[in-house]
């Protein structure tokens, strides 16, 4: 399918999802709903960088706190529409995401992880010391009330994070399907060999992570709005960092239906947790769920279907192989 | 003028004496990360474990933590081995320890903080000791037992360990294991059993870490959290593996935080050594004894 059609798809069905939100007339499901449609954005925004290229961020929670927080500081210097801080927001972080890209360009696996949960600490420690916004005491922001012509403000948000995560879906599948995606693709399967072939790794590595934090976020930037009071151990809390790490592994990693069906189904599972058992029980599910599907099914639900149907994985032709080789079979 | 001098030996001083804390903290890193190649993120979570356990048995039993700590060290050692077989099987035998792998371990260090916040809670937990309110004054010096005590107890287990690694069949077998398992297994040596064996020794140090930690500062479960930073910034600046160089690193630490806490306020502390960690993966990821 074309791209541009794809997306004309995506926003039939993000508006059909409105409307029936719309004409349920509670306003739970419209919070409830940014909740998941957030997890869609970041966890959608981490498999670019996770899934495609192999890259493990643990410090998802800093780039979607600090979009949070630019619109915190915004929200000090001059009042602007929220599809603007939006963009400012995807600029800070995204620039963020470049610099430490920059930073850890040499850091492979592991180090890289362990270097994005170090910046995800500095960057808090940040703002806590910042007393513009608020510091470890927080900031306030004020929602209003209504917005016409939708009715309650919250209607509002949900309609910008519903736009977020098709744009988000539509950036991802683009990807995907690109000479970047290939590139991205050859850096998660053999980095090295990559590199000696004439591919760019560098380069792509500092793509790959703009686009992420940038996304992510875009993701952050309308949630003072959304919670009215923002303090920094909520906006670097570490059940984003978990969530949007679970979300696409339990989901499968390799294309962009994977994060989409992870966030959904987690992120609904969560909320409905939430409401009828507790908040601190629909963590330890996430945590349980994790661990449970990176064990018993590595490649998620899509890895499952596909076993399912006896299909070959959607570019897993390497990791077939391994598979054959330690099961003895021939693929 | 003489006033700030106090202050700032009184600062390196405490700073050495926390720095040998972390030594032992970062000693089951330096051994799983260091010497395994397994990036076992999850540390921090089984040291408040550790915390929580000799919180358990102070409490009920007025036991003294270090003395609980040693006696759970066996419990914490099958942990570790029955952790390491699951992640032999799932993971290192498929190929897939990378992402998966990291995933399992942040899985891991999710539940076990959650676990403990449902049980526990989100209070702050301390212990009882005889030596915990005293405080030596040497001159101008304040060297507080409750610092002291553990410094020394950590320094005695890195000794062990390192007599462990370096005198014993099985610790040179886990060296070896690091430099090259496939003649570890021409020598008739089964690698994984090697590498279960010094994970579980790993874990096994979480247990005595943790009690140090609850004597030091009062517990909650997500205390951890900054210590995985601390951890692996302590590992690679110690370059990976070393015991001598992690003591050495953990002491650097020690007193670049502790001088930052006293002359720019205990909020910044934190960046000390996630900034350290970050400047040394990008300049020197070697560390500063490379192996």
């Amino acid at each position: 399918m074309r791209t541009d059609l794809f997306f004309l798809v995506c926003l039939i069905v993000g508006a059909a999802i409105f409307a029936a939100a719309f004409a349920l007339g509670n306003d739970y499901y419209f919070f409830a709903g940014y909740v998941v449609l957030q997890y869609v954005v970041l966890s959608t925004a981490w498999n670019i960088l996770g899934g495609y290229c192999g890259y493990v961020n643990f410090g998802s929670a800093a780039f979607f706190a600090l979009g949070a927080y630019s619109t915190v500081a915004m929200h000090k210097l001059y009042p602007l529409p929220i599809p603007v801080l939006v963009v400012i927001g995807g600029i800070v972080s995204g620039i963020v995401g470049l610099g430490m890209g920059y930073l850890t360009l040499r850091l492979r696996g592991a180090f890289f992880a362990i270097a994005t949960l170090a910046l995800a600490v500095v960057l808090q420690t940040f703002v806590v010391n910042w007393a513009f916004v608020g510091g470890s005491r927080g900031a306030y922001i004020i929602r209003p009330e209504a917005i016409w012509p939708l009715g309650n403000y919250i209607r509002y948000l949900f309609l910008i994070m519903m736009l977020l995560a098709v744009g988000a879906i539509t950036v991802a599948r683009l990807i995907e399907r690109s000479r970047l995606g290939y590139g991205f693709a050859t850096i998660r399967d053999d980095e090295l060999a990559a590199e000696a072939s004439g591919v760019p790794t560098l380069q792509l590595k500092l793509i790959a992570t703009t686009i992420s934090g940038a996304l992510m976020g875009m993701a952050g930037a309308p949630f003072p709005y959304y919670i009215g009071f923002l303090q920094p151990s909520s906006a670097f809390g570490l059940d984003y960092a978990v969530n949007s790490i679970a979300m696409p592994l339990i989901g499968g990693t390799t294309s962009w239906v994977g994060p989409l069906i992870g966030a959904v189904l987690l992120g609904s599972l969560q909320q409905i947790a939430t409401v009828t058992i507790s908040s601190a029980v629909n963590l330890l599910i996430v945590g349980f769920l994790l661990v449970g599907f990176v064990i018993v099914a590595p490649n998620g639900i899509i890895g499952l279907v596909h076993k399912y149907i006896q299909h070959r994985p959607v570019g897993q032709v390497g990791r077939r192989r391994i598979e054959a080789d330690v099961t003895g079979q021939v693929p | 003028m003489i006033f700030s001098f106090d202050l700032l030996i009184n600062a390196i001083v405490s700073g050495i004496l926390i720095g040998a804390f972390y030594a032992a903290v970062t000693a089951g890193v330096s051994l799983s990360f260091g010497i395994l190649d397994i990036v076992n993120i999850a540390h921090p979570a089984f040291i408040i474990l550790g915390s929580y356990i000799a919180y358990i048995f102070n409490i009920s039993l007025g036991l003294d933590p270090i003395i609980v700590s040693i006696l759970a060290t066996p419990a914490f050692y099958a942990l570790g081995a029955g952790i390491y077989q699951i992640y032999y099987v799932s993971f290192e035998k498929r190929g897939q320890e990378s992402l998966r792998g990291l995933a399992f371990f942040f899985g891991l260090l999710f539940i076990t903080e959650v676990l403990l916040v449902l049980y526990f809670g989100v209070d702050y937990r301390y212990v009882e000791a005889p030596y915990i309110g005293l405080t030596w004054h040497v001159g101008f010096l304040d060297i507080p037992l409750r610092i002291l005590v553990p410094c020394v107890v950590s320094l005695l287990l890195i000794a062990v360990l390192q007599l462990l690694l370096t005198r014993t069949f099985v610790g040179r077998a886990i060296m070896a294991v690091a430099q090259d398992q496939l003649a570890l297994k021409l020598m008739a040596v089964d690698p994984i059993r090697i590498k279960r064996i010094a994970f579980g020794v790993s874990i096994a140090t979480a247990s005595l870490a943790g009690a140090f930690l609850i004597i030091i500062q009062p517990v909650e479960p997500s205390v951890g959290r900054e210590y995985i930073g601390r951890v692996f910034a302590i590992c690679v600046l110690g370059g990976m593996g070393s015991l001598p160089g992690t003591v050495l690193a953990a002491m650097l630490v020690g007193v670049v935080e502790s001088l930052t806490s006293t002359f720019y306020g205990p909020s910044w502390a934190p960046a000390v050594s996630f900034g350290f960690l970050l400047l040394t993966l990008a300049v020197r990821p070697a560390g500063l004894l490379g192996r």
